[in-house]
């Protein structure tokens, strides 16, 4: 009897701790495990690493790593440039620049670390992509020349085109 | 009946709209005549009939089996162009050749491929698909692991946002079919649903949105609603049969069926679920066009209803006056397609094409009109409804709500805009030639 009953409370714990999910083929994954490929930067900053960087030392950076494609003080190359904009009543295709259309100071943050430089990304460090980040936004004058980009102040950036957008199918959104 | 189908004519075809567009029922009733008198499309003039002998290739031996099959040498001409052949660091674009193919499926070898980053070249043994964020328990799965969950296959099309952007030019760009819609591919995709993977790892309620991201070197990335997750979204493994295309997305790529195609992300190796969109390099700044008045469209997602004809179109000569078929694809995110109309006449008079059974939603339909052209200068577009009764815009109204380039565009290859879900016009000339007009 007692048997049966130990037999009994198994077959139910197996139950209990199958049940929550459905049966399958996936593997348990820690978020630690995941942490390398976890890049992905949210508007309101999370997902944010700490580091921080000026204008200053990004520019630095620029030179070495980024002017060969995007030019002297990013004023374009073989690749866009990062510096100026036309208004966008100028055309429909107007080349949309981070000033003139990107809504978000972390999308460049997080394009910035997740895809350059090209030929090598995710090589920069977290303090490297803060530094650049801040010459680029300095250099279009959305920040001043002295700012500091971390965590707490890059979210906090506010774009000159974040209004500038209309949802094409609203319904379609969450 | 069969005496009249016998002795029935090409003169006695149903005329159905202006300038020799003829009933779609011909395909049905005129049998053998109807066929003869379909003179195709031609590269080179109609040889005159002579006397039959033994070819050289009828003689003898054959060329041995292939392992892996490659079309005969006299399709040397019918590949994809390249926008960046020697994988120089920017964007590469490869367009299908709409007008040297046929029916509904894109081979594989000729199906669209944009790169951002150049193809990662992935050993299926070493790669990952983890799923984690809002959910009740992260997991991580291999390409064995996949395999042995039930698959679905499915027709799908997979179209670029920027497909079609030269018809966003001011003046018609004098350009191909394969270069103004080459940036869309029908195939059939098999592979595991997005839905059954995170029934097992659980949603957090609070999860509205995930990001998906690609093991590429750009790590390309973009947020879907969790809506169209739960829909009809699929891990594709497959494609027409056999192992996705390394340009397509090798091992395995997200498919969102009549999503734009940059959000269905290949070579997919995680998806987090989240509480807002990653507002990305993407979906914040790419695929988002801009407007007239300065504005720009975001998450526009779907490729709308949409049609262009293949034949006849720029680079298929018309071989002298006579009877042809006019054919071409349709296909919407919104579904099925319900009706293609074709007019030779410049919109004029319509006929209703035959679309090719069976009809799938979100996938290539094939139409067909037959059309007796009498060699003078003609214009044909065709338009097309879905089952959700939306229906493809007139140009004049696209440039109403989208805007033009202010001066004609000279590289077809340019993205001046995205979303171009507008008629396409072929100008056919007296000579038999087609080019691409506004009308």
């Amino acid at each position: 009897m007692f048997t049966l009953r130990i037999l009994f409370a198994l077959a139910f714990a197996v139950f209990a701790s199958t049940v929550a999910f459905a049966q399958g083929f996936g593997t348990p994954i820690s978020e630690t495990e995941i942490a390398t490929w976890d890049i992905s930067i949210m508007p309101d900053g999370a997902g944010l690493p700490p580091g921080r960087g000026t204008p200053e030392q990004g520019g630095k950076i620029y030179a070495v790593k980024c002017a060969l494609c995007h030019g002297p003080e990013a004023k374009g190359g073989t690749n866009a440039a990062l510096v100026g904009g036309a208004p966008l009543t100028t055309g429909i295709d107007t080349p949309k620049t981070i000033a003139n259309f990107w809504p978000y100071a972390t999308t460049l943050f997080d394009f910035t670390r997740r895809a350059m430089p090209w030929q090598q990304p995710r090589t920069l460090t977290n303090d490297e992509v803060y530094a650049l980040t801040a010459y680029i936004l300095a250099l279009n004058k959305i920040i001043g020349p002295n700012d500091v980009m971390d965590a707490g102040t890059l979210p906090k950036v506010r774009m000159p085109n974040r209004d500038g957008f209309i949802v094409r199918f609203p319904e379609r959104m969450p | 009946m069969a005496g009249n189908r016998r002795t029935r004519r090409p003169d006695d075809l149903e005329a159905a709209a202006g300038n020799g567009l003829l009933h779609r029922r011909a395909f049905l009733t005129g049998g053998a005549a109807f066929a003869a008198a379909v003179t195709g499309y031609t590269l080179s003039e109609t040889a005159a009939a002579q006397q039959l002998t033994d070819a050289p290739w009828s003689q003898g031996r054959g060329v041995a089996v292939q392992e892996y099959g490659t079309p005969s040498p006299f399709e040397k001409q019918v590949v994809r162009t390249l926008s960046n052949p020697r994988g120089e660091p920017r964007t590469q674009h490869g367009r299908t050749p709409h007008h040297l193919i046929n029916g509904t499926f894109t081979p594989n070898g000729l199906h669209f491929v944009i790169s951002h980053s150049g193809n990662p070249d992935i050993d299926p043994s070493q790669h990952r698909l983890v799923i984690h964020g809002l959910v009740r328990r992260p997991l991580v799965f291999t390409l064995d692991a996949l395999a042995r969950y039930p698959m679905v296959s499915r027709m799908a099309f997979v179209e670029c946002g920027g497909n079609s952007a030269p018809l966003f030019s001011n003046e018609p760009v004098q350009a191909d079919v394969q270069a103004i819609h080459g940036l869309v591919s029908c195939a059939e995709w098999t592979g595991v649903m997005l839905s059954t993977l995170l029934e097992e790892t659980g949603i957090d309620p609070k999860a509205t949105w995930l990001i998906a991201e690609g093991a590429d070197s750009l790590a390309l990335s973009r947020s879907v609603p969790m809506t169209k997750a739960l829909d009809d979204a699929m891990i594709a493994l497959y494609q027409n049969g056999e192992r996705l295309m390394p340009g397509n997305g090798y091992p395995m790529r997200l498919l969102l069926p009549g999503w734009e195609g940059n959000m269905q992300v290949k070579w997919l190796r995680r998806l987090k679920l989240v509480d807002a969109p990653a507002m990305s390099y993407y979906e914040a700044r790419t695929y988002a066009p801009i407007l007239p008045n300065g504005k720009a469209y975001q998450f526009y997602f779907l490729q709308e209803v949409k049609s262009f004809i293949t034949h006849p179109s720029p680079g298929l000569k018309l071989n002298g006056p006579g009877v042809y078929e006019i054919s071409g694809v349709a296909y919407s995110a919104n579904g099925r397609i319900a009706k293609v109309m074709v007019t030779a006449d410049g919109g004029r008079s319509w006929a209703q094409a035959a679309l090719q059974d069976p009809v799938h939603p979100k996938a290539f339909t094939r139409f067909r009109v037959p059309w007796r052209w009498d060699g003078g200068p003609v214009v044909l577009q065709s338009r097309a409804w879905d089952e959700g009764g939306n229906v493809q815009p007139t140009r004049a109204e696209i440039i109403a709500r989208r805007g033009q380039t202010a001066k004609p565009v000279t590289n077809p290859a340019a993205f001046t805009s995205q979303h171009y879900n507008g008629p396409t016009s072929w100008r056919v000339e007296a000579n038999g030639e087609v080019k691409n007009v506004y009308a």
